[in-house]
């Protein structure tokens, strides 16, 4: 027998208030765990939505900056229009690498899900296009040839909600033409997955925009300065220049707020556990007052009673943080909905990635700052005088 | 020279303004194997003088001197760590209450003073020894809620033996259990004695028990009759 195994056997005494505390933990290691994982993983995601923009710079009518940066990630209704040959000379100017039309249109379907829901259409130049944004590959088809064709490339989630295969024909709302699926994209992750491309001219046809522009996105050549080029920009009239870099900082500042609530209820975690932690040590050393003293007058030094109530300590931090850790993994999905369903805004991706030095660091840190708060019990418990507890028998 | 030497002991608790003199100039001296009765009635000094005797508690004055070793001497005050070391060396303890801890079996219970001391850890030839001589061998892996009263006294004992103890200090051993209990725990101290040598101070009310002594020490107001 070692002193690890009477600590282990001590914890088994109150086996209701040991699983409480190892409770108490695991829900404290739980909230780190995904609280940090959101950390990360919303930034990330973040920053790939906007690099899977394929745009440096994006054009829209005059509105406002906050609307335009939600239309970039999202798409939406209450859609702000430009003439087309008011952006048409900003695309060909020597700065700009590449450049690209769109038009975005965003229509009720009453047949979407349960209580039916918005589809976003994009009108796109299958010239320019698909040179902005070469990550896109297709499971079936290819792009459309000329941005006249009565025809649709599919989002992954686009082809699955619809049912189509690339060759099928398909009805878009407002129109009485027929339309052929000539592709689906694989899944990106982003945005994309969701949209339903046509042809530029098709699109704005189909829906009334004739001459009309949602964005020009733009891609500007390497040694070019970009806040220089966006300050010259800035002096076109009736355009919004929305930068990617901008989108995301001014998402990340809306979030930062949200980040310091987040970091706060995180520190408040730590403190549960710590105090949980120490309320049960202590209340378990008042209740063997006599029986340390007993121990130390078998031979226990000060030194092996603090190691022993330390022990106890340790094992349970362990154990609830390594709960915590598993319950944070299994559950990420179900964290991930609910921060979804609560945030205004949440990019496409994991919003929650929970990687090994985020476990490690839950761990470690749980499992240190429950320790802190087993070093006054202990140091209480090592204090016992043999004669003070064999005395309180008498 | 006597195996324990105890000369002008004296302990004084105080006690807001009052000073409680719980031992007087107590000066005796015990042989090796030797069992000495220390009787007395309540509040006349016994506890305190196995106390200070068994290394839980410093004399207020006097020196004591146990197989040769000075361990207290005039005003020097040990630390609890230097009290617990000579403790653990010298003396094994048996109390009235027993104190065994109910989560570990008898077996564990006895070798809990051995957790504490790393060279004694693996010390299986021991255990068994003393599960043979105290007749615990088949309740060696029983809680101490599944034992009777004479029973949690033998394991008791049988812990305060683990360590090979110069002297085994026993405050009022039968005070819990019954006549047949009392006289099953005599004959184990006494085959003790007489078997290993043990040196063995023993507190009791109990005459009974006190006739097994070669040597009384019968106290009163802490003072040595």
């Amino acid at each position: 027998m070692n002193i690890f195994q009477v600590a282990y056997k001590n914890l088994l005494r109150r086996k209701t208030r040991t699983l409480f505390t190892i409770a108490g933990i695991m829900l404290s290691t739980w909230v780190l765990v995904t609280l940090l994982g959101f950390n990360r993983g919303y930034e990330q995601s973040l920053n790939e939505n906007i690099e899977g923009m394929g745009f440096q710079i994006v054009l829209t009518a005059k509105g406002c900056p906050y609307e335009a940066a939600t239309l970039m990630l999202k798409g939406g209704t209450g859609l702000r229009y430009m003439p087309e040959a008011l952006v048409r000379d900003v695309a060909g100017r020597a700065e700009v690498a590449a450049a690209t039309e769109m038009l975005m249109h965003a229509e009720f379907d009453p047949n979407k899900g349960e209580n039916g829901g918005t589809i976003v259409y994009l009108g796109i130049d299958p010239q320019t296009y698909p040179a902005l944004k070469p990550y896109l590959q297709f499971n079936q088809g290819e792009w459309f040839d000329t941005d006249s064709a009565a025809e649709v490339v599919l989002g992954y989630e686009a082809a699955e909600l619809e049912q189509r295969e690339a060759g099928d024909a398909m009805l878009l709302p407002g129109s009485e033409q027929e339309f052929k699926v000539r592709g689906v994209l694989k899944r990106t992750g982003t945005q994309d997955d969701g949209m339903i491309f046509l042809p530029l001219k098709s699109a704005q046809n189909i829906f009334h925009k004739t001459g009309q522009l949602t964005m020009l996105g733009l891609r500007l050549k390497q040694d070019v300065d970009q806040t220089a080029f966006e300050e010259e920009l800035y002096t076109l009239p009736d355009v919004q220049v929305v930068s990617m870099a901008q989108v995301k900082n001014t998402i990340l500042s809306l979030v930062a707020s949200a980040k310091v609530i987040v970091l706060s209820i995180a520190f408040i975690a730590f403190l549960i556990a710590m105090f949980g932690v120490l309320n049960t040590v202590l209340m378990s050393v008042f209740e063997r007052f006599q029986e340390i003293g007993i121990l130390k007058s078998l031979g226990a030094l000060p030194k092996d009673v603090f190691q022993m109530i330390l022990i106890e300590t340790t094992l349970l931090c362990a154990l609830g943080s390594l709960a915590g850790i598993i319950l944070a993994c299994l559950f990420s999905g179900f964290s991930e909905m609910a921060i979804r369903y609560l945030l205004p805004f949440a990019p496409n991706g994991s919003l929650i990635i929970i990687g090994w030095p985020t476990l490690l660091f839950a761990f470690s840190s749980i499992t240190l700052v429950g320790l802190a708060g087993g070093v006054y019990p202990s140091l209480r418990a090592a204090a016992i005088r043999p004669l003070d507890s064999i005395r309180s028998a008498e | 020279m006597p195996f324990i030497a105890a000369k002008n002991l004296t302990k004084i608790y105080t006690r807001g303004a009052e000073k409680i003199h719980a031992l007087q100039q107590a000066s005796f001296a015990i042989e090796r194997g030797e069992i000495i009765a220390v009787t007395g009635a309540s509040g006349s000094g016994k506890t305190t003088l196995v106390n200070v005797l068994g290394c839980l508690d410093n004399p207020t004055s006097g020196s004591l001197t146990v197989d040769g070793k000075i361990i207290f001497r005039d005003k020097l005050k040990l630390s609890e760590t230097d009290l617990t070391k000579i403790r653990r060396s010298i003396f094994g303890y048996v109390f009235q209450k027993f104190f065994l801890l109910p989560t570990l079996t008898v077996k564990e219970n006895i070798l809990l003073p051995a957790v504490f001391q790393p060279g004694l850890r693996a010390n299986a030839a021991r255990l068994t020894e003393i599960l043979q001589m105290l007749g615990l061998d088949k309740r060696a892996n029983h809680l101490p809620g599944q034992l009777s009263g004479g029973e949690m006294q033998r394991t008791a004992i049988a812990r305060a033996l683990i360590n090979n103890p110069s002297v085994l200090i026993a405050d009022e051993p039968t005070g819990n259990l019954d006549s047949r209990r009392s006289a099953e725990i005599k004959n184990l101290l006494l085959e003790l004695n007489q078997k290993q040598k043990l040196t063995i101070i023993l507190v009791t009310h109990n005459p009974e028990l006190a006739k097994i002594g070669s040597q009384t020490l019968e106290l009163k107001d802490g003072i040595i009759q």
